[in-house]
């Protein structure tokens, strides 16, 4: 019945992960067409004036020429910046020596999850000799790599912890932000402490992912070893389900961030696609309530935009 | 030096600042300024000044007149909080709403931004200048007022006039260069979140520092420009700017007015014709010289390219954008180009982008495009040695790290200046410093603002300034030429120079762009660049 319970939650944990992710991502992409507030440099900016910062705006006639738009030059900035936090690294290096191990833990333990579950169904669906093979593989990498993921991330979640009672930081910090680090270093020494005491070859928690991924809810079996991975998997899955529903979700705005906004650079070109949009957002209400606006929700942005504003056309 | 201890001290000591700066807290300038003794300190606020107004620091800007009776303030909060609801709606915020929650909701408190900021650094690392102590503050009041959420999830803040009223002011503390913007591991931009609180002031509240509403953008959509100047006024003025050009240059030019079909409509920043008429005729005198076809517009507000509404409102910021696109299409142009003003240039190019469409979305070219494309046509015959001077040049953030035209005016400077005599600034490009008077401040000096803004706006600057040129002898026998091709940051340059008397004690003395090119112009009589200081 426990053990089914956990079966239970990790598949909520999971479930509700990739719902509350989602929901964010469908959050972001369906805000309105805001105005340009683009920063430079933009990373696919052609023409080699990424390098510097430049525009297409440097360009005589830009409107009338193709934009030079450079998916590696995008991929060259993005791919370090997610792995190694390369912005941090270079505005901020006292917080990157805690943030990067803690990041970079999290990906090392996610790794380990999705390689679990790769063998778990390689040794249900593939042939036994095959997946004899992947799975020794397998068995050889996840013992380092989670082991690594989960020291990182605990000794950085630690230094995050100590870095926010700084002077700098700590009015800074709210109750909740201490409960997530904590949070993680609770979840992950959990788990740690399963790996170093009782599953050093990452067996016990291997044959779990298995069952996981095959939706078999065999029982574990029994012993400390099986009580700790199972408290490891609760807090691990609680710690899944909670991380989109916090400021931690800055995983997916980031993306947004970047993407929709610091390199949002596609002009609006006279009869192009986007004019359609702009107009209807230029024909919503305004109810902005200053006496030179008098937004009264009827009026629109077209209505206030052109309204007379003219010594003669000014209104008593 | 005087400093909150925490962000939640908005709220408390009515009527007592909240921080204090002297030239001794601060780092010393490089010589011949090194001497704090001989820094100027930033004068006191009247009493009369401290008793009717909020109180932040040692300044103010925006004139928050205390209110009488206890319903004024219940109101005033009110007020507030129904703009911030409205800043968080498609249809009252649109332009900016996803910029704004994504800075409200993703900020990690890490700090990274802080050591961008040149306020905060010049400060003496003042915990009021931080640039996240004022975005904590909205996103407090936003959580724990609007949302009604825990203040153990997003800390705690009290929400009473001194809050408002101060984080009012405390929005005006901001260049908006958005520096710190460029540091963020998140993309959290705490620039922005200052123009969404003037927004609020602004739009819902009605509350601006008068320079920039009722002096400045209201001033230009209704009689034609924040100068005060009418289309007869101006027109007169640069009868009278084509007549000095021509006695000083040699070559006679007549700046077309209202030309139907022309190329190009230039849009300048009417303070040139006021303040540095050199600039509107030397671009006449370029722009004859290569034979372009080009005018200037007499329609209101057409003028004066200032759109000052990008720094505190998006209706003024609307309407003046729509002025000058409508001028453009009544006169038929092919395309604006905007003279040497680096929020015109933001406004109309970029900003504008979202707004302008059909027959009013006419194509809008920088004036440094527009120069370099000139200067690489041949028509103009230079000679650089006429330019054998020191010159260093400074971006404009506006134009630079908001739009990435970052080469063109180098590639003039290299085709009007002797190599060896340019010096780049350092940090410069798209990582430059703002020159100080960002966001309106270059022309904000009620009370004692601008030596607020010297002190802390202006300083980096001004300290980047000195290091480009400590090789020169610092005297003003060796005069140094501070390009700024850019009205406001000129201004602030001007003041700045005057304020710590830079052109008498260390020769430097600044200019826009055209200056140089006019200056090197071998069918121009020399020296156009006449080192008068004024």
């Amino acid at each position: 019945m426990m053990t089914t319970l956990v079966y239970v939650i990790a598949y909520l944990g999971i479930v509700f992960f990739l719902i509350a992710v989602a929901a964010r991502f469908v959050f972001w992409s369906r805000m309105p067409m805001h105005v340009r507030w683009e920063l430079y440099p933009v990373a696919h900016e052609g023409g080699g004036r990424a390098a510097y910062g430049g525009s297409y705006l440097e360009e005589t006639d830009w409107w009338q020429k193709p934009r030079q738009v450079s998916l590696l030059g995008e991929l060259k900035v993005m791919v370090p910046e997610i792995l190694f936090l390369v912005a941090l690294r270079e505005h901020n290096r006292k917080l990157w020596t805690r943030s990067f191990p803690f990041h970079f833990g999290l990906y090392l333990v996610a790794v380990t999850t999705i390689l679990l579950l790769v063998g778990g169904v390689a040794g249900a669906l593939l042939p036994a000799n095959i997946a004899a093979g992947s799975n020794r593989v397998i068995g050889l990498l996840v013992p380092w790599l989670g082991g690594a993921g989960l020291v990182l991330g605990i000794v950085g979640a630690i230094g995050l912890l100590a870095r926010r009672r700084s002077r700098e930081l700590r009015d800074y910090t709210a109750p909740a932000d201490y409960f997530n680090l904590a949070f993680f270093v609770v979840a992950f020494g959990v788990a740690l402490i399963t790996f170093v005491g009782y599953d050093r070859d990452f067996s016990l928690v291997s044959a779990f992912v298995a069952n996981l991924a095959t939706f078999n809810m065999a029982p574990l079996g029994s012993g400390t070893g099986v009580l700790l991975l199972m408290l490891s998997v609760v807090l691990l899955s609680l710690l899944t389900a909670y991380i989109p529903t916090t400021h931690m979700s800055h995983f997916v705005g980031k993306y947004f961030a970047y993407h929709s906004i610091r390199w949002k650079d596609e002009p609006n070109l006279r009869g192009g696609k986007q004019e359609k949009a702009i107009h209807d957002l230029l024909n919503q209400p305004v109810s902005w309530a200053a006496p030179h606006i008098k937004g009264d929700g009827k009026k629109t942005w077209l209505d206030v935009a052109t309204e007379d504003q003219t010594a003669e056309g000014e209104q008593p | 030096m005087k400093q909150p201890n925490s962000v939640k001290d908005i709220a408390g000591n009515p009527g007592q600042p909240l921080a204090n700066i002297q030239p001794p807290n601060q780092i010393p300038l490089p010589p011949p300024f090194d001497d704090v003794d001989l820094d100027p300190p930033i004068s006191e606020l009247s009493d009369a000044a401290k008793e009717k107004y909020a109180v932040l620091d040692q300044t103010i800007a925006v004139n928050i007149e205390r209110p009488k009776t206890s319903e004024e303030e219940e109101a005033f909060v009110a007020a507030f909080l129904s703009g911030m609801e409205k800043l968080f709606t498609s249809e009252n915020n649109w332009t900016f709403l996803q910029p704004f929650e994504m800075s409200i909701e993703h900020c990690a408190h890490c700090q990274t931004c802080s050591e961008a900021c040149h306020i905060y650094e010049e400060s003496g690392h003042n915990e009021l200048y931080r640039p996240i102590y004022r975005s904590e503050i909205l996103r407090r009041i936003y959580f724990k007022y609007v949302k009604k959420e825990s203040p153990k999830v997003h800390g705690d803040i009290d929400l009473n006039w001194e809050t408002v009223a101060r984080l009012i002011e405390l929005a005006y503390r901001c260049n908006l260069c958005r520096r710190c913007a460029q540091t963020c591991p998140i993309g959290v931009d705490n620039a922005l979140l200052s123009r969404e609180i003037r927004k609020i002031a602004s739009q819902e509240m009605g509350i601006a520092p008068k320079e920039l509403h009722s002096d400045g953008s209201v001033l230009q959509l209704g009689v034609g420009s924040s100068t005060g100047m009418t289309p007869l006024i101006v027109k007169d003025n640069i009868e009278f700017i084509d007549e000095d050009t021509a006695d000083r240059t040699g070559i006679t030019i007549e700046t077309p007015w209202d030309v139907e079909g022309a190329d190009i409509l230039l849009l300048h920043n009417a303070g040139e014709i006021m303040a540095w008429p050199e600039n509107p005729g030397a671009f006449a005198t370029i722009f004859e010289a290569a034979g372009l076809s080009w005018t200037l517009s007499s329609d209101i507000a057409a003028y004066d390219a200032i759109n000052y509404g990008v720094f505190y409102d998006d209706v003024q910021f609307a309407r003046a954008a729509v002025a000058h696109a409508s001028a453009a299409k009544k006169l038929g142009v092919k395309k604006i180009v905007l003279g040497e003003c680096g929020h015109a240039h933001k406004a109309l190019t970029v900003i504008a982008d979202k707004v302008l469409t059909g027959d009013l979305n006419i194509p809008r070219e920088s004036s440094m495009v527009t120069l370099r494309d000139i200067i690489r046509s041949g028509k103009l015959k230079l000679d650089p040695s006429r330019n054998d001077f020191p010159v260093t040049l400074h971006d404009p953030c506006n134009m630079v790290r908001l739009m990435g035209i970052v080469s063109p005016q180098r590639e003039v400077i290299s085709a009007v200046v002797p190599k060896e005599r340019f010096r780049e600034m350092a940090p410069h490009g798209v990582e430059n410093f703002c020159c100080g008077g960002g966001s309106g401040f270059a022309i904000m000096s009620g009370h004692n603002f601008s030596e607020w803004r010297h002190h802390m706006t202006g300083r980096r600057k001004f300290r980047q300034i000195l290091e480009a040129f400590q090789d020169e002898p610092m005297d003003n026998e060796h005069p140094k030429y501070v390009c700024a091709p850019c009205s406001n940051c000129k201004g602030q340059m001007r003041d700045i120079i005057t304020y710590y008397d830079a052109w008498e004690k260390a020769g430097i003395y600044y200019g826009g762009l055209v200056e140089l090119i006019v200056n090197a112009m071998v069918d121009a009589k020399p020296g156009y660049i006449d080192w008068e200081w004024h």
